[in-house]
């Protein structure tokens, strides 16, 4: 199987806090690749490592064979515009109409003329079932119809790589199943590769073909839905059956409680 | 003690370091790469923020202040029979000072602070980061346009507030406390200098136009992106840029009136 992202013993710290030590990843081409894991482990950073907006300490990513961090600034735009990210929040931009912030990588990024992109936008829309919402601005929009309108943005310029940053946070279970099925439709349709980062178990695992689950800085489970499932790493358990307490500790670390409070009284 | 020192040595570097980033991103929003043709639109459209929608305050704060140096210096004037000065004194007073200095810490309040609170948010909702994600540079596309509206528009908005102004001294001292109209016009016209003194006022407002607009999209782009950091940066902005306009506006009055 071809690999479209491979990443290779990489470490990667953020003001003296170890983020990931030492991991490695692949994402196949043209399928759709979870990564999972608590949250505040990082996920959203490796995406932006992808994207080559953080560097790593040590260790490489390859975008099709091309080192990302090695890049240089112009290069790296160029690669840029085959991948794009669904942010969490959307990041629609706010000073413009939905219909202006799909257009908006297709007036920058190509010289189609206003007939074309007028097509294109219209068509993504559709795609995501928004097109009675193009005039509307980005405030007024719900939550989930602020990730569709982001989503139709992030196919724009058909790239062939999208990074999805939580996709399924905050959204209501209806909301949730069209994110689903659209994602999987996108996939199907257009031969994309997906990266979803996320910690929704059940969605999860109906549309990723291969799931990364990170935790304590490393990858502690690796494989397909089914293989998860069947999983006997008591980490891997104890996130997808959402148990409070485990490997991954309830409690940040703190030291010994009754030294505490005894502590402070004396 | 150790302790206090080293914290003395980090605060410095951490303010070099902050200076060497605001440099660096001067660098790549200006002189990296200028996308002129591109860049036209979002630059117009960005003196209609911060230029023509700062004309109102300008407006009236150069108009009470021209009344108010009108009333002032007639008072002290007529004391000599000097009334007939009160034409240059306004003049000369706003064009070298006060107009450069007072639209700048106006400006700063005004556009600076919005310009930090704009930036900052965009950052806070991700919109820079998913620019550059589009393989769009957030220098070019939102800091090189402001950058540029900002140095335009502020030698206007200089220029606009002198001559209301000026306008506003001949209606307090002419038309209210009864100084010819005629000597307010020719003395001022005989004694300002066109290079000495309107040209230099032009330029005082350039170099506030730069350190104002440098210092509110850096705190910007450079701010916690929380609404406490926002809050902060800019707060930061309209400190620092009134206090920088002040200390170099002593320098540069050093340079252009000090000697003769």
């Amino acid at each position: 199987m071809e690999n479209l992202i491979e990443i290779d013993n990489l470490s990667f710290s953020r003001s003296g806090r170890t983020i990931y030590d030492n991991i490695s990843m692949r994402i196949p081409k043209g399928k759709t690749t979870a990564i999972m894991g608590p949250s505040g482990i990082g996920k959203t950073t490796m995406l932006r490592l992808m994207g080559g907006q953080l560097l790593p300490d040590s260790g490489d990513i390859k975008f099709k064979g091309e080192s990302i961090p090695n890049m240089r600034r112009t290069r790296l735009f160029e690669v840029r515009r085959q991948m794009s990210m669904l942010f969490q929040s959307g990041a629609l931009f706010t000073d413009m109409s939905v219909f202006d912030n799909i257009a908006f990588p297709l007036r920058e990024h190509t010289k189609l003329s206003e007939d074309t992109i007028a097509t294109i936008v219209k068509l993504k829309l559709q795609a995501v079932g928004l097109r009675g919402a193009a005039q509307l601005m980005p405030c007024e929009l719900s939550g989930g119809m602020a990730r569709r309108a982001a989503l139709a943005r992030a196919i724009a310029l058909d790239p062939e790589l999208i990074m999805y940053d939580e996709p399924f946070a905050g959204q209501d279970p209806i909301s949730m199943g069209v994110l689903v099925k659209l994602i999987k439709a996108l996939n199907d349709a257009l031969q994309l590769t997906s990266v979803v980062v996320t910690h929704d178990v059940t969605e999860v695992l109906t549309i990723a073909d291969y799931i990364y689950i990170l935790a304590d800085q490393k990858v502690i489970g690796s494989g397909t839905p089914e293989e998860i499932k069947n999983s006997d790493s008591p980490l891997v358990q104890q996130f997808l059956q959402g148990l409070a307490d485990g490997p991954v500790p309830f409690h940040y670390p703190a030291g010994d409680l009754q030294t505490a409070l005894l502590g402070a009284s004396c | 003690m150790l302790d206090w020192i080293a914290g003395i040595g980090a605060a410095n570097i951490a303010k070099v370091r902050s200076f060497g980033r605001a440099t660096l991103m001067l660098f790549g929003a200006v002189i990296a790469k200028p996308q002129l043709v591109k860049n036209v639109p979002l630059t117009i459209k960005q003196i209609y923020v911060v230029g023509v929608q700062s004309l109102l305050i300008i407006v009236v704060s150069g108009l009470f202040i021209g009344m108010v140096m009108a009333l002032q210096g007639y008072t002290i004037l007529v004391g000599y029979g000097a009334e007939g000065s009160l034409g240059p004194m306004v003049a000369l007073s706003l064009l070298r000072e006060l107009g450069p200095v007072v639209t700048a810490l106006l400006f700063a309040g005004r556009a600076g602070s919005a310009l930090t609170a704009e930036i900052g948010l965009m950052k806070a909702t991700e919109q820079l980061s998913s620019l550059e994600m589009m393989a769009i540079d957030p220098l070019r596309r939102i800091i090189a346009p402001r950058l540029w509206a900002g140095m335009i528009s502020m030698p206007m908005l200089t220029l606009i507030f002198s001559a209301v102004g000026i306008l506003g001294g001949h209606l307090v001292g002419v038309d209210w406390l009864g100084v010819d109209s005629g000597s307010y016009w020719s003395i001022m016209q005989s004694t300002v200098e066109w290079n000495k003194d309107v040209m230099n006022g032009i330029i005082k407002s350039l170099v506030f136009a730069f350190v104002i607009v440098w210092i509110a999209t850096y705190k910007g782009y450079d701010s916690v992106p929380t609404s406490e950091g926002i809050s902060k940066a800019t707060t930061q902005t309209v400190v620092l840029s009134s206090l920088a306009v002040l200390g170099l506006d002593f320098v540069l009055t050093a340079l252009m009136f000090g000697i003769e």
